[in-house]
């Protein structure tokens, strides 16, 4: 088992150092190709004129004058054991690991910056993935055992409606409803759990009933599928022939081997949510993760973006890392080696 | 036990009632293609302490029947009719919740293939003990107990070690014995094992079907051996049902089927088994044709278009008319067919018997 584990460690740590490097690669090529120098990703503005020597200056300073492999280890060194920051004028900034570096257009650390996001869209995710892990497995099974009849329509039909509209358009329709017809939940902003735990949760109901509405209706479509499947198999006929309720033979013979192959979509689906909340965000104008990438896109700000693109690199690695080790628990037949 | 069910152990003419008995058991599925008659007017009796053996070929109904007989069709489109009754209670009619009552405890089931008829995610042990746990209250530990000892019985060493095993862990020959330690722990007076022998080697499936003898000479229980395997039968079985497009076309004593049988299809079966003490070079005769479809079953007699001896009977009455099961030469043995007993027996005499 801990070799198993070990050897999936190193596989998850190769993968995030291979998405580091790539991600380092495109943002230097990215210059080059648009005939800007990396000082413009980088402060965001080119404060000299090109040759002059400031802007030789400048370019010494941020190392974009050293060999490729020589910036991509100031990088990683940053984020492995921090770097002190400074842009030559001001007091500098000491930075500790993990450190990604200096917003020069915020005038904050990245580091900084993404605590701040981070929980926003963390909260946001792990609601509406309870929410529609529960709801679309809820459906999917009640679908999966009267097949054709009108408890399986509605779901299904339902399911196809929700998975084929987009967030934003049940975003807008939901806080239509709730915020400016009903008022039931007026418009507030986030607050972190620690701080005012209601307020939390009524900045988060909405954008997890989206989130959940859009993911759950292909769980529920997974669910069904795989349960159908599962309650033809013999040792299903073996259980009620055991004489077990009918609930046990659903639930711990039948619904126990279906969702196996979910959790391995579900740990899938929660990674790559965390670093594709922008649209959700946009609408629920929550500051998160999403919000924070979008942002540093329009305004060319290098670092954050490198941040966020790595921080969510490894969210789905871990996410996918911990399903590898869950399978190994759930599924007596995958061989732990 | 719910009262409803505690039906006169006598039918409505005072006799008694043996301890199970199928009449005119019908079990019919609708799909889009019509009217599947997978089991059509089947009765048997069976005592305690018999063994009856279900021969016929793939698509017979044999496993159609046994699971209407644990009631598993409940909850399924199939569509049951006549009457099982069960030591006094009778199954057809019965509610899901009343027949899972009896599932385990009164009637037990071993099946065909026991790697997919065991749970992939729960040790064996786990699977063994639940089934004990449903019937019997006590505490898991000691289910967990019985469960060893149920294992320990069928011939699993090391059992207290093994309990914890997976399914995929075990040899074929230990899942079929680990399903026979679930389907007996709570010592039903009825087992029904479908193909239990099937998915195994020879060797293995002589020590499988010798335990089931074990136990069923210790509990006294009912077998019902579903087979193609006529070697099986002959070894094992008290009583045999032979059965042909969903009916039973002959059933006697084992001795009565194998030394004197009277139906042509019966025959067939055995012409196309090999025997250890026929010349090595003659050629088994196979029955030509293949089953009847059960949707359009044959008008007659449902082995009229594969049987060779329709020229035996007068006219067109194997295509015309249902020949009833009548009493053959021996009482106890019944015989679906149109021709006369006493041409029968000279047939078997003079034809058969001879060439196999």
């Amino acid at each position: 088992m801990i070799r198993f584990i070990a050897v999936r460690l190193l596989g998850a740590i190769v993968v995030v150092w291979l998405v580091s490097v790539v991600t380092f690669l495109i943002f230097q090529i990215v210059p080059t190709l648009s005939h800007t120098s990396p000082v413009y990703y980088y402060i965001g503005k080119i404060p000299f004129p090109p040759d002059s020597i400031q802007m030789k200056a400048l370019t010494h300073r941020f190392g974009f004058d050293l060999p490729l492999y020589a910036q991509y280890w100031h990088f990683l060194s940053g984020i492995l054991f921090g770097q002190t920051i400074t842009d030559g004028v001001s007091t500098p900034i000491q930075c500790s690991a993990p450190c990604f570096g200096y917003s020069f257009r915020q005038h904050q650390l990245v580091g900084t910056m993404m605590a701040t996001a981070a929980p926003v869209t963390i909260s946001m995710c792990i609601g509406a993935a309870i929410l529609w892990l529960i709801g679309g497995v809820a459906v999917g099974t009640f679908s999966a055992l009267k097949p054709g009849s009108l408890v399986d329509r509605v779901g299904m039909t339902g399911s196809l409606a929700a998975v084929s509209l987009p967030i934003f358009f049940t975003g807008p329709l939901l806080l239509l409803i709730f915020e400016y017809t009903l008022g039931v939940l007026p418009d507030v902003s986030y607050l972190p759990i620690t701080q005012d735990p209601a307020q939390w949760l009524r900045s988060m109901i909405l954008p997890w009933v989206s989130l959940a509405f859009l993911f759950g209706a292909l769980y529920a479509r997974l669910t069904r599928s795989n349960m159908i499947e599962t309650m033809g198999e013999d040792y299903i006929r073996t259980a009620r022939a055991k004489g077990l309720s009918r609930p046990t033979v659903i639930v711990r013979h039948g619904l126990r081997a279906a969702i196996t192959p979910i959790v391995t979509i579900f740990g899938i689906d929660l990674g790559t949510l965390v670093g594709s909340t922008v649209i959700t965000e946009t609408v629920f104008n929550l500051r998160g993760l999403g919000y924070l990438s979008i942002q540093a896109i329009q305004q060319s700000d290098l670092p954050v973006i490198l941040g966020v693109t790595i921080i969510a690199a490894v969210v789905l690695v871990i996410a996918n890392f911990i399903v590898d080790i869950l399978y190994a628990f759930i599924d007596p037949r995958v061989t732990v080696y | 036990m719910t009262t409803p069910l505690l039906a006169p152990a006598f039918r409505a003419d005072g006799s008694k009632r043996p301890f199970l008995e199928v009449k005119d058991l019908r079990v019919h599925f609708p799909t889009a293609d019509g009217l599947v008659k997978s089991v059509d007017g089947l009765s048997f009796e069976l005592e305690r302490g018999e063994i009856l053996g279900i021969v016929g070929e793939s698509g017979s109904g044999k496993s159609v029947t046994s699971l209407a007989i644990l009631g598993l069709h409940k909850g399924s489109n199939a569509m049951v009719t006549g009457e099982i009754w069960l030591d006094g209670r009778e199954i057809v009619a019965a509610t899901e919740e009343e027949v899972r009552d009896l599932r385990g405890s009164e009637m037990g089931m071993i099946f065909q293939d026991p790697l997919s008829s065991l749970h992939p995610f729960y040790s064996v042990g786990t699977q063994i003990s639940e089934a004990y746990l449903v019937h019997t209250k006590v505490s898991k530990k000691d289910a967990k107990a019985e469960a060893i000892r149920m294992l320990e019985k069928v011939g699993i060493p090391n059992a207290p070690n093994r309990y914890n095993d997976y399914p995929h862990q075990f040899s074929g020959g230990m899942r079929q014995r680990a399903m026979i330690a679930m389907a007996l722990i709570c010592q039903p007076q009825l087992l029904i094992a479908d193909e239990p022998t099937t998915a195994l080697d020879v060797t293995v499936q002589a020590q499988i079907l010798e335990l089931i003898k074990e136990l069923h000479d210790e509990l006294n229980s009912a077998v019902i051996l579903i087979t193609h395997d006529l070697g099986v039968v002959a070894e094992t079985c008290d009583k045999v049902l032979v059965m042909y497009g969903g009916q039973c076309v002959e059933k006697g004593l084992v001795d009565d089927l194998f030394y004197a049988p009277e139906m042509p299809y019966t025959w067939g079966l055995l012409r196309s088994m090999p025997r250890m003490d026929r010349d090595r070079q003659t050629r088994l005769t196979p029955i030509p044709g293949s089953p009847p479809s059960l949707i359009n079953v044959p008008s007659g007699c449902v082995f009229n278009t594969r049987c060779p001896f329709t020229d035996r009977v007068d006219g067109d009455k194997c295509r015309t008319v249902h020949p009833d099961l009548q009493q053959g030469a021996t009482p106890g043995h019944e015989v679906r067919c149109h021709i006369p007993t006493a041409q029968r027996q000279e047939i078997w005499l003079t034809e058969i018997s001879p060439n196999l």
